[in-house]
């Protein structure tokens, strides 16, 4: 039974961005235009309606998070939440000054983050604070006691994100936050991958510091929100941009009203569908990767099978490359982890992480499935993924070498 | 079973894509050449003359295997050479790798028919770029064809004892 062709290209890279939701945008408009003014500006009418828009739309993402709103701060997005979460508690919370000679502090993070994480703890690595960048093992996940084992004396910021956004693979944060409540160390999560995807409590999951984007939530770009805890602890940054002192001085600047608007918006969307949401996306999932194990041999989804947002699927398949694949299925807009080391670039480094070797991570996909997202549309990716690998398997003279039982391991390569 | 979420939205946000003017098709090539498209959509002389074992027993045949897995390239070029005539009868290749590197293997094999050995050794990796029009981040994929025209040429006088390039220069040293 040949389902009907759906329109074309089919977006499957919601891991990526999403649209934005057209209520979204519905309830944005008028903030460009008629309610324009600046929310600092406290003595017209224009400034008290922007204000109030910038207010409803914190508590619809305090009712997501189920924080209390004077907890929420608009950022610009998920890199800049991590970068002021990070940077700003490892400053605030820094045991020894910089200069002193002596360690300024110590953190733990995980090798398989986002950069926008990784690269503010080198940063720091540099200046003088210890970071442990914990490695999971081939599921992706990290666990409490991984945490626990890496925990010093002097540990006082621990960031470890909440769902991966290449293998979809969700970490234990409500076990990692209990672990660092009970030894007085700040607990970040970048969970860009999981608001507004799966219920949040950053209370009951004992999070500190929580960063999120809004376009990855049917939301639009450059706009996004961070918690941080008032109470119990009451959690302090360092600021990374001085100013106006806008959003409780964490971050200086005219709020990007209209951006904000919509984050609010899209939060108080997801918070009414997103249980619909999973239900769907993951039986749809199931199908796409039902389909293609059962008719493909030596293909691998990567990362641990259960524990996992709904809708993202990291798949390897053996003897084909990534970017061929990719341009076999050129209709289908989705992620590869490939790229030729030769042509200098490197192949995903979280495949890498947790032990998917070079050959199988050069011929990832990442498929990540959204709202909007059709039964047509994954049965025709399905088709069309299998006919590509079949295609280039058919040129492929390592599927010929496996086939005669050639162990690919054993064969000398021509390095180069 | 969850009730259907998506409702009068869903088809609305379908309807705002379709007006989006997202062109379907000949865009998504722009990063390549047509004729990159055309060796890879349909790749000249695909395949082998035997298996791994038979392949490394033929005297006619010349096999060049370069690249390695892990560095996400690997081509097997084979040569089959006419004894009577002393030229290359017919080329087969096998290729893991980007669309460039499949492209410069198939346009290879093309090039390498009917022609002696040295003329197959005279051809350049420059020419294959100019003939495909391939992008400067992929003019080692051609580099590799080139490597592969060379091993299987190599491959082949050795099994025949014909002095190689790499023998010739061992022996000045
Ligand atoms: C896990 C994770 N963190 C951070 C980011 C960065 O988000 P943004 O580019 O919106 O700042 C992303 C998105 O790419 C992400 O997936
Ligand atoms: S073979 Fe490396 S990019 Fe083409």
């Amino acid at each position: 039974m040949a389902s009907p062709t759906p329109r074309l290209p089919i977006y499957l890279d919601h891991a990526a961005t999403t649209p934005c939701d057209p209520r979204v945008v519905e309830a944005m408009l008028p903030y460009f235009t008629t309610k324009f003014g600046n929310p600092g500006s406290r003595n017209h009418q224009f400034g008290w309606d922007a204000e109030a828009g910038v207010e409803t739309a914190r508590a619809q993402v305090a009712k997501l998070l189920n924080c209390d709103e004077k907890e929420v701060i608009f950022t610009g997005g998920a890199t800049e939440g991590n970068n002021l979460a990070i940077r700003g508690a490892a400053l605030m919370y820094e045991k020894n000054p910089a200069g002193s000679g002596l360690t300024r502090g110590h953190i733990i993070t995980c090798n398989i983050e986002h950069k926008a994480v990784l690269d503010p703890c080198k940063r720091l690595q540099k200046e003088g604070f210890e970071v442990t960048f914990l490695e999971p093992p081939r599921d992706g996940i990290v666990t409490a006691d991984m945490v626990k084992a890496a925990m010093r004396e002097d540990t006082i910021l621990v960031t470890i994100m909440w769902a991966n956004n290449e293998i979809g693979t969700i970490n234990e944060i409500k076990k990692i936050g209990e672990l660092c409540k009970g030894r007085d160390v700040i607990f970040h999560t970048d969970a860009t991958q999981w608001v507004g995807k799966m219920p949040t409590d950053v209370y009951a999951d004992n999070i500190d510091l929580l960063s999120f984007s809004g376009h990855k939530l049917y939301g639009p770009k450059g706009v996004g929100g961070l918690f941080v805890r008032r109470k119990k602890p009451r959690v302090r940054l360092t600021p990374l941009v001085d100013g106006g002192g806008q959003e409780r001085g964490f971050r200086s600047g005219t709020l990007n009203v209209t951006g904000i608007v919509g984050l609010g918006k899209a939060c108080e969307i997801a918070h009414q569908e997103m249980a619909a949401d999973a239900v769907r996306l993951s039986r749809m999932r199931k199908r796409l990767e039902d389909t293609i194990t059962s008719r493909l041999d030596t293909c691998a989804i990567n990362g641990h099978r259960e524990q996992r947002l709904p809708h993202i699927t990291n798949i390897s398949f053996g003897f084909v490359e990534g970017e061929s694949l990719m341009m076999a299925i050129k209709e289908i807009a989705c992620s590869s982890g490939s790229a030729c080391t030769s042509a200098s670039l490197e192949p995903s480094y979280v495949l890498k992480g947790i032990g998917v070797g070079d050959d199988l991570a050069h011929s990832s996909l990442r498929l990540s499935l959204g709202r909007w997202t059709t039964e047509e549309e994954i049965d025709y990716t399905a088709e069309k993924i299998i006919a590509a690998v079949n295609k280039l398997r058919a040129l492929s003279p390592l599927y010929d070498m496996h086939k005669e039982g050639i162990d690919l391991s054993k064969v000398e390569w021509a390095h180069h | 079973m969850a009730t259907e979420p998506i409702g009068q939205i869903g088809k609305d946000i379908h309807r705002s894509f379709g007006t989006l003017a997202i062109e379907p098709f000949g865009d998504l090539n722009m990063a390549y050449g047509p004729k990159i498209i055309d060796h890879y959509e349909n790749p000249r002389n695909v395949g082998s003359f035997g298996t791994q074992a038979e392949i490394k027993q033929r005297k006619d045949v010349g096999v060049g295997l370069v690249g390695a897995p892990e560095c996400g390239d690997v081509m097997q070029l084979q040569i089959k050479i006419d004894p009577a005539t002393g030229k290359i009868a017919d080329a087969k290749f096998k290729t893991f790798g980007c669309g460039s590197a499949i492209a410069s293997s198939s346009l290879a094999t093309e090039w390498l028919k009917g022609k002696s050995i040295d003329e197959a050794e005279a051809i350049k990796n420059t020419a294959i770029v100019e003939e495909l029009a391939l992008p400067p981040v992929k003019i080692h994929c051609s580099v590799l064809a080139e490597d592969a025209i060379h091993a299987a040429i190599e491959d082949y006088k050795k099994k025949n004892g014909i002095p190689t390039d790499a023998a010739e220069a061992a022996a000045k040293h």
